[in-house]
This record gives C-alpha cells, structure tokens and sequence, in this order.
C-alpha cells in the first residue's frame, strides 16, 4: 500500500504541474477587511442570546452560586482538570476528568469549562484544549454545557480571534447550542451536541 | 493524459440529460413547493446577515484572491500540507481518481477491523461514492448528519449541497424514519423536534462504539496543517473526536496558504451558505493530540478531475468553490427542478459548470445549458466565481445539437448578405400574418423555441422605415 500511495503521489502532483504550467507564482491578496475592531460585550451577550444560548453576567465570587442555581441539587458535573475549584458549588456532584471513559461522561447531567476566546460579532466561544477546558469529548457527550468566559478573552470579530489561537491545539468554536435545520428548515436544539448552552460572563 | 474524473464510479454523471430530468421534475408541485419554501427561507436569512458585515465586498475580493493564489501555487501548498500533517502524527495519501481514493479508505478501514464507519457529510466522499465502496467491501457506511441520514434511509440521493433534504417535507421524513430506522417509536410524530430527537437516539450508541469515522474537510492549511470542518448539529463533533482512527478525504482544492486565511473563510462562508453569523460548531485539528480524539489520522488528498479544470484558464475558477451553495438558493433554474435533475452530486449553477469539468464536457454536455444567464449566482457567490461567464465558456466547447447548429451557420450566412437579409425580414413578416406570433419556430427548430419566446417580428423594419426617409 505505501508503494501505491507513494505513486498516487507522483501522478496528482505531476498533473497538477502540467495543469498550471511555468506560471506558479503567487497571486498577491489585498486584505482591506476589517481586522481589528472594538470590543462590546453587549455585542456578545446579544449574539449569544439570539443563538439561544443563556447568558449571565456576574462578579467572579458568585460563579459558584450562579451555576448551584442552573443545575438541580445533586447533579452530577464533569469538569476538566485545571478549572478552578472555587466555581464549583458544594450542592452538585463533581467528577474531574482524569481519563473518564465516554460512558460515564454521556450519563453525567452537565460539564463546565472554561474557554480560550469569545468573538463578539459572531457570538462564539472557542475551547482549545487547556486544562481548564480539558478534551474535546467533555463539552460534547453531556446534554448540557457552562462555559465560563472572562471579560479579556472577548474580541471583536473572526480576525481577533484567530490571531490569539495557537492551531497546534484541538480547537472547537460553539455558537449557541447543537442545532438542525435539516427539516423544512425548521431549527430544532441539541441533535447531538448539548441540548443547553450557559455562558457565564466576569468581568 | 486523460485527467478527468473516472466513468463507472462515483455520482457525477446523471443517468438522462438535464431537460429530459428536469421536465419530470417540474411536473411535481409537491417538490417545487418544498424547494420553493426552503431557497426563499435560506435567501432571506443569508441577505440579513450579510448585510451586517459593512466590509462584505473586500471579504469576497480577499477570498477569490486568495483562491486564485492557491491555484497558482497548487503542488506547492500541498506538499506543504503533506509535511505538516506528517510531522503532526498523521498519514497523507495521494488519490488520482475515486477509484483510487475508494481503495486507499477501504484498506484503512479494512485495517482496523471494524466492519462499520461513522460518517460526517461531504460532498468529496458522495462525489467518489464511498459509501457503495465501502458496502461492496461489507463495511456499513452511516451517514450522521440528520439530512443524509434522512437521504440514506430513504434510498434517495441528495438535492442539495447544503440540505441534501431540502426536497422532502416532514411527513415524508417521518414515514422514512417508521420504515428504515431500526427502533423507531410507532408514535413518532412529525413535529421536527421528535424527528430531531429519535435521530438522536438513534445514532448515539452508534457514535460510541464506532472505532473509525470518515469526513470531508472544508479547509486545509498548508502552514500548519490544520484540518477545519464546520457543522450545525455536534454530528461532526463525535466523529471527528470520539473514534480511534479518522479518514478525511479532502479535494485538493481546498488548501490555503496561512492560517490566518481562515479569517476570510470563515466569515464568508456560514453568512452566504446557512446565513448565519457563525455556524453552531468549527472543528479544527492538527495531526493527533495525545490524549484527545483520535490516535491515527490519514488524510486523503483527491484529484479526481480537479487537475484538467484546474488546466483551463477560464474554467478553473470553478475550483474556487467553498461548498456554500448559496448560488443554488438564487438559481431560478435550481429552485423549479431541485437538485436531482443535474444528475451529479454537484447541482445548480455551480454544479452546471464544474461536473462537466469534472467529467469531460462530452458526459455532462446539457448542463452548461442548465441555465437562464441571469447572473444571480455571480452575484450571490462569497468568492466571486463568475458562473455566467463559465457557462458560455463550456457552451462553446460542449457539441451543439445539429438543428442548432445548422440553423446558425445559415443566419449568419444570412446576415452577411444584405439582400438575403431583407428577404428573410420579410418572409418573417409573412409569419406574422399567418399568426405564428410569440409562438414557436417549426420542427426542427422548435428545440430552440420550446423555453424562449419568439420575438414577434414587426410590421415594418428599420431598413424599410429609412428607405422612406
């Protein structure tokens, strides 16, 4: 097989020689979009909001109480490894990811992470990784995600946000919950992503 | 060197023409009710969003630049994409053609044991028909995003790039779901939401003890080898991260150069395609993660013709293409025959000029005519691919009916003589007085009158007006 592929190699890219012939050099790109921008975070909430997602703004000290009021008493909660411990409250049960298998993630009643960046204009969060966000497969398998956004995470537009994400990173940009509009076009949360989307937003 | 797509596999090439599927098409107010209801819909919402981005018009001129600037430099960025996916911890493999492509996915598969893959929608695995690849090997393909499951389990094809759905209404989905998904509720009703929801729990134990899942790509970045696939439903989402191993077959067209590239596209493309500011999830990925998702990673990069449209100047614009379809939404054509008529996996405008490309012009000849020129697709597209211009350009290489043919020589013959010419206005007249006005031209012209009207021919021409003068 290494031997055909390798000869797959050399016919797609002598072909594609040939189809281009000596020209091949590059096509300059004018970039007079706008790259920058400036930050409102009624912008974000507003755009959230209107993917239905639920927003709530408050103070850092009262994350804790915020998500003890979005969860029944005694619900069970996946998070990654590095949240801080302080945003948890003492009513839900905590199960820390220190390599859980998909079953016990798909039974727990929600997860909470934290997020790398938040984009204003498109109502984005973007997960990459880190321990405070932990795997991939955390905030996809509960029917119900808390992202936790701090105020300086938030950009303007798509441009921002690219510029501050390293690409070596799994990453995973959420706008709003699971969504289909497969029938008649008619958008119906949580085909198989989480059903419920919170963002908490400090200051 | 014969560089087009292969005959024989694949789902480029319709059984009939375009206007002997369309006719039976048009012949279905059901259909064109449904097609009618959703490009209105999608329109509507795309042109609302748009309008929020001031800068819409340089995002457009940077993405067709940058897509120009990918053409030009195509062996280049892809021997790029190659080293950075390898160095990353994944496996590139080079496809000719579909059949190639459908061998090198089987043998993957074939290698991990599993008898079974999950799949994420893509236009580059339906465009090489993977999926009856993969059954004649005795490996089940499921499709996971709602419409191509609705499309699989119906035995359907797709109608459109977007909604592969979009031609059936929620009666129908659900008497597909009672007769073809194993375990659906005999109560099942038609509310969108409970279809949702029984799809959901249908596929969910599939997701989880599924070892392989194959996807498309929507970007590639040669600096980085990052891998993009954007998504709505979380479908995509537990493909990409829960199996062990993950198959992307990924035309080669979809490179770009730099990462911050994608600042263009994915602005660009979730307005003109679902219109919305930013579609539900974007996976993105480089090679393995330890620790996260899955541990083996081959990327497939396919040719499958793009190199002989990629070898006409004019044509290979059509390669600039990002899978948005919102030049279908505006298509007068598209919205009255669906996508089945166009007898490809690539249907309205953009399908009418790169299948034929794809193919070589002599399988897919009727579809440069697929068209009214009207120009609305130019206009709708976010990369500023000119299909109109295309469409006249593969005219002119597509053979001609002979009638046509025939009756052109002779008009230009006509033209050229101005004795001949003044007879023929008025021998043309004289078919005004026996009442043939804004009907049609006699066999065997009528070819050429049967969708156009006939100008009626006036009482009295220019020439003989100014002789008076």
């Amino acid at each position: 097989m290494v031997v055909e592929a390798v000869s797959g190699r050399d016919v797609v890219l002598g072909r594609l020689r040939a189809a281009i012939g000596e020209s091949g050099a590059g096509i300059p790109v004018l970039r007079d979009y706008r790259r920058e921008g400036a930050v409102d975070l009624d912008l974000l909430v507003d755009r959230l909001t209107d993917y239905r997602a639920r927003v709530h703004r408050v103070p850092e000290t009262t994350v804790a109480e915020t998500i003890a009021d979005l969860l029944p008493a005694s619900a069970t909660v996946v998070v990654p490894p590095g949240l801080p411990s302080a945003w948890l409250p003492a009513t839900v049960t905590v199960l820390p990811d220190d390599g859980l298998d998909n079953a016990r993630i798909a039974a727990a009643d929600g997860v909470v992470t934290a997020a790398a960046v938040a984009v204003a204009e498109t109502g984005t969060v973007v997960l990459d990784g880190s321990p405070d966000q932990g795997r991939r497969v955390l905030s996809l398998l509960p029917d119900l995600h808390i992202c936790v956004v701090r105020a300086a995470q938030v950009v303007a537009g798509v441009p921002a946000a690219l510029a501050r994400l390293t690409p070596h990173r799994p990453l995973t940009w959420i706008s709003g919950p699971s969504a289909t509009s497969d029938i008649e076009l008619h958008r119906v949360e949580g085909v198989h992503g989480p059903r419920t989307l919170h963002v908490i937003l400090l200051p | 060197m014969p560089a087009t797509a292969p005959q024989g596999v694949g789902q480029l090439r319709g059984a009939e023409p375009f206007p002997d599927a369309a006719r039976r098409a048009l012949a279905d107010p059901h259909l064109r009710r449904n097609l009618r209801h959703a490009t209105a819909t999608i329109r509507a919402k795309s042109a609302a969003v748009i309008a929020e981005v001031p800068d819409w018009e340089q995002l457009r001129a940077a993405g067709s630049a940058i897509k120009s600037d990918v053409l030009a430099r195509l062996p280049e960025l892809l021997e790029q994409v190659e080293s950075r996916v390898t160095a990353a911890g994944g496996v590139v493999h080079w496809a000719a053609d579909a059949t190639e492509a459908n061998r090198i996915v089987t043998e993957l598969v074939a290698a991990t044991g599993s008898d079974r893959v999950i799949k994420v929608k893509s236009m580059a695995t339906q465009e090489i028909g993977l999926n009856e690849a993969l059954e004649s090997a005795g490996i089940t393909p499921v499709e996971t995003d709602l419409a191509e499951l609705i499309v699989q389990l119906g035995e359907d094809r797709p109608s459109h790039i977007l909604v592969p759905a979009i031609h059936r209404n929620r009666a129908e989905i659900r008497e597909i779901f009672l007769r073809a998904m194993p375990g659906a509720d005999p109560a099942l009703t038609d509310e969108p939401v409970v279809l949702a929801a029984a799809a959901r729990r249908y596929l969910r134990q599939t997701f989880l003890t599924t070892p392989v899942a194959v996807s498309g790509a929507n970007f590639a970045v040669a600096e980085t080898g990052t891998l993009a696939v954007v998504e709505s439903e979380g479908n995509g989402r537990m493909c990409l991260t829960l199996p062990e191993t993950l198959i992307t077959v990924m035309g080669v067209e979809k490179v770009v150069p730099t990462w911050r590239d994608l600042e263009v596209f994915l602005q660009l493309l979730p307005r003109a395609s679902t219109g919305e500011r930013m579609n539900p999830y974007t996976s993105m990925w480089t090679g393995v993660t330890p620790g996260d998702g899955p541990q083996a990673f081959h990327l497939v990069l396919l040719d499958n013709g793009r190199s002989a449209v990629l070898a006409d100047e004019v044509g290979r614009q059509a390669l600039h293409c990002i899978r948005c379809s919102a030049c279908l939404n505006v298509c007068p054509v598209y919205e009255r025959t669906g996508g089945h008529a166009y007898g490809s996996v690539y249907p309205g405008p953009i399908g009418a000029v790169l299948s034929p490309q794809l193919t070589g012009i002599a399988d897919n000849a009727s579809l440069p005519y697929a068209s009214t020129l009207c120009g609305a697709c130019y206009d709708a597209c976010p990369v500023k691919i000119n299909i109109p211009d295309l469409l006249v350009h593969l005219r002119d290489q597509a053979p001609h009916p002979r009638a046509e043919a025939t009756a052109m020589a002779a008009a230009a013959y006509t033209m050229d003589h101005p004795a001949l010419y003044a007879a023929a206005q008025r021998a043309a007249r004289s078919g005004r007085l026996l009442g043939r006005r804004g009907r049609g031209l006699p066999p065997p012209l009528d070819g050429w009158t049967a969708s156009r009207d006939l100008p009626e021919p006036p009482a009295e021409s220019f020439r003989e007006w100014w002789s008076k003068r």
